[in-house]
């Protein structure tokens, strides 16, 4: 039936080639993550303009979702906020590859009636925020890193997501390797055991508090920030800039950590070093087996993500994601060809 | 003859099979429960009961506060609704005016037609600034009791409670009304013949009535109990015990909505569904309490447990 069915697949992209548009159409299905949704969405309505034959349907029903249905191979690929762990990678019942298609940033957002100015954070003194060993605006971490500006005396209500969140991975991978204590007492997880604080719902939860709490502070994904022109705060790089998060020091995050990129692309670009680099950025990663099953999928599929590297970047910057720079881009061209077609 | 009662036994097959599968399907949920929180069983066994972390880093999974966010912010909305709910009975079946009577029970029922998404929101954008307000303007020495004490964030188990005493009430009034209806006109004519005032005589009906109102007040606690979506939104997620009524606690049912997506880790998830388990096993309880209740209450007084029939009996008894 299988077999079949992909030959009947095969044999319709071979007249594809020949007679455009009177193929056979070819169905793949994937599930993960929400964060990339947008965008994937967007890929795959555009792809299916270019070619009519191809449909890839994805379910966003969240990162760890992702990873059980492709390691149950009840889906072609998978899509993940997160790396898989290599726990996770060796139940697999083949070898997964990651791929990373675009990128996302994390923001702190916060109420401070009275105080109009940008206000500068680092890692250490959000991850003592977070632990609720500071307490006040006025603290003298927060004063030092904003000079000039009258901080309150007023308690900071600490706003984070009640539900599991590829956001939280990044604000926590963040925090933790920025601050020893982060890492030991809460840890790097889509959930975590939040020491202080109130949780909201998505995005728009944490951003729903903040809004209403005068003196709260919390994080949300850059894109949610932009499209609702919520105004975020400056997080310190390795460099000593205060850097704004957007698209472009986004990219340049991902291109310092292009330097060394680990062969599988399994790598987190929190606190990435160099000049112009806001350091709360991450890839989101497409996962596929190295030798799938069904190899006409697969080929589709491998057309479909060249496409999505290349051409289908010039979509990000309208979604607010950022898109990959030139040299991730070329290192993933190179993986790519390790996916078995035939 | 012959006919009709192959047609009777066929009948009476065909209706027991429906209440066998109500059986299957209790004991399935059961069945996969256990089985999906195999795991976390083995792992933590009773400890899951009484352990207060929470934390999906290291693997470490207990449910107590959950448990006590369920049954602390359950317990609260039932306090605050069951007079309230009665009242309203009362009202429409004894008191109100004829021409009021249908668009009052019309309103109450509505309450019960609204999705719970729709009064988390009016909880976010309306009933949390409002209580914020109302915490705030409390004087500082009622602050000091632990009922009260902590920042007044307006989100947390106050705000969950009164949310819940809202979705509540129509439950327990359209109950409380149906059996108030269904108390003889004997039990009032005979008050009123003995010289009781509308009062006592209404007393005396909510009093015969007592056992069905009870019923409803269950069936409102169960409502409470499983709510997710209105709760999780209102309540502050913050798994940790607290008496205070101020403070962001956590339930059961939110958790379980909020986590499940994203834990990939299989300890992770077998918690969550032994959350799940916690959860089921504590209706189960509360459901079993209630009719054990009920049941030693028409038993004693002797009047029928009207709320197994809220139907209205003929008034010309």
């Amino acid at each position: 039936m299988v077999s079949f069915s992909s030959k009947l697949a095969a044999a319709g992209a071979a007249v594809s080639l020949v007679v455009a548009g009177a193929a056979a159409q070819t169905q793949i299905n994937g599930a993960g993550a929400t964060f990339p949704y947008p965008i994937y969405s967007k890929w795959f309505s555009e792809y299916n303009k270019l070619h009519s034959n191809v449909q890839i349907n994805y379910q966003s029903i969240g990162s760890g979702g992702g990873i059980r249905q492709i390691s149950n191979q009840t889906v072609f690929f998978g899509a993940t906020d997160g790396p898989m762990t290599p726990e996770q990678m060796q139940a697999a019942p083949g070898k997964i590859l990651h791929f990373p298609t675009v990128l996302g940033a994390v923001v702190p957002i916060y109420n401070l009636p009275g105080v109009t100015a940008d206000l500068h954070f680092n890692g250490p003194v959000l991850a003592d925020i977070f632990l609720g060993k500071i307490t006040k605006w006025n603290d003298a971490a927060i004063g030092k890193l904003n000079p000039g500006v009258n901080l309150p005396g007023t308690d900071i209500t600490v706003a984070h997501r009640a539900d599991g969140s590829g956001t939280t991975y990044i604000w926590v991978d963040y925090l933790s390797k920025t601050s020893p204590e982060f890492k030991s007492k809460v840890g790097v997880n889509t959930s975590v055991n939040w020491p202080t604080g109130v949780g909201g719902r998505g995005n728009e939860g944490v951003a729903g508090l903040v809004k209403q709490t005068p003196g709260s502070l919390g994080y949300v994904e850059l894109i949610y920030a932009l499209q609702n022109k919520i105004n975020s705060g400056t997080v310190q790089n390795m460099a000593g800039e205060h850097a704004k998060a957007t698209v472009e020091s986004v990219t340049a995050a991902a291109a310092e950590a292009a330097k060394q990129m680990p062969p599988d692309f399994r790598v987190s670009i929190t606190n990435a070093p160099g000049k112009g680099v806001y350091p709360v950025s991450s890839f989101t990663w497409l996962l596929l087996y190295e030798n799938p099953k069904d190899k006409a999928q697969s080929k589709v599929m491998v057309d479909f993500l060249k496409w999505a590297l290349t051409d289908g970047q010039k979509y990000c910057a309208d979604l607010g994601y950022a898109p990959l720079p030139e040299a991730v881009v070329k290192l993933e061209m190179a993986a790519i060809a390790k996916v078995k077609v035939s | 003859m012959e006919k009709s009662r192959s047609g009777d036994f066929g009948f009476r097959l065909g209706m027991g099979a429906f209440a066998s599968l109500l059986l299957l399907i209790v004991g399935a949920i059961a069945a996969v429960l256990i089985q999906d929180a195999w795991l976390s069983i083995q792992k933590f066994g009773l400890s899951f009961w009484r352990t207060q972390v929470w934390d999906p880093v290291s693997g470490e999974f207990g449910a107590l506060p959950f448990i006590w966010g369920t049954l602390y912010s359950s317990v609260l909305a039932l306090m605050i609704a069951t007079p309230i709910a009665i009242g309203i009975a009362v009202f429409i079946s004894e008191l109100s005016p004829g021409w009021l009577r249908q668009p009052l029970v019309f309103l109450t029922e509505l309450l019960a037609a609204i999705p719970s998404i729709v009064y988390g929101l009016w909880g976010i954008f309306v009933l949390v600034p409002a209580v914020r307000w109302a915490e705030s303007g409390l004087p500082d020495a009622v602050r000091q009791l632990p009922f009260f004490s902590g920042p007044p964030l307006g989100l947390g188990m106050l705000a969950a409670a009164l949310v819940l005493a809202i979705m509540v009430i129509p439950f327990t009034s359209s109950i409380a009304r149906e059996v108030l209806k269904s108390v003889p006109a004997a039990q009032r004519e005979g008050a009123y013949a003995l010289g009781a005032t509308r009062f006592e005589a209404i007393r005396a009906a909510l009093f015969y009535a007592r056992t069905g109102i009870i019923g409803g007040v269950m069936l409102g606690f169960g409502r409470a109990l499983g709510e997710t979506m209105a709760v999780t939104m209102v309540i502050g997620n913050n798994p940790r015990i607290s008496m205070s009524l101020f403070a962001p606690q956590y339930t059961m049912a939110a958790v379980i909505a909020n986590e499940f997506t994203e834990a990939a880790d299989e300890l992770y998830l077998s918690a969550l569904v032994e959350i799940g388990l916690v959860l089921f096993i504590i209706t189960l309880i509360v459901n079993s309490l209630s009719r054990l209740l009920i049941w030693s209450m028409a038993r004693t007084s002797g009047a029928p447990p009207a709320d197994t029939q809220p139907e209205a009996e003929p008034v010309a008894a």
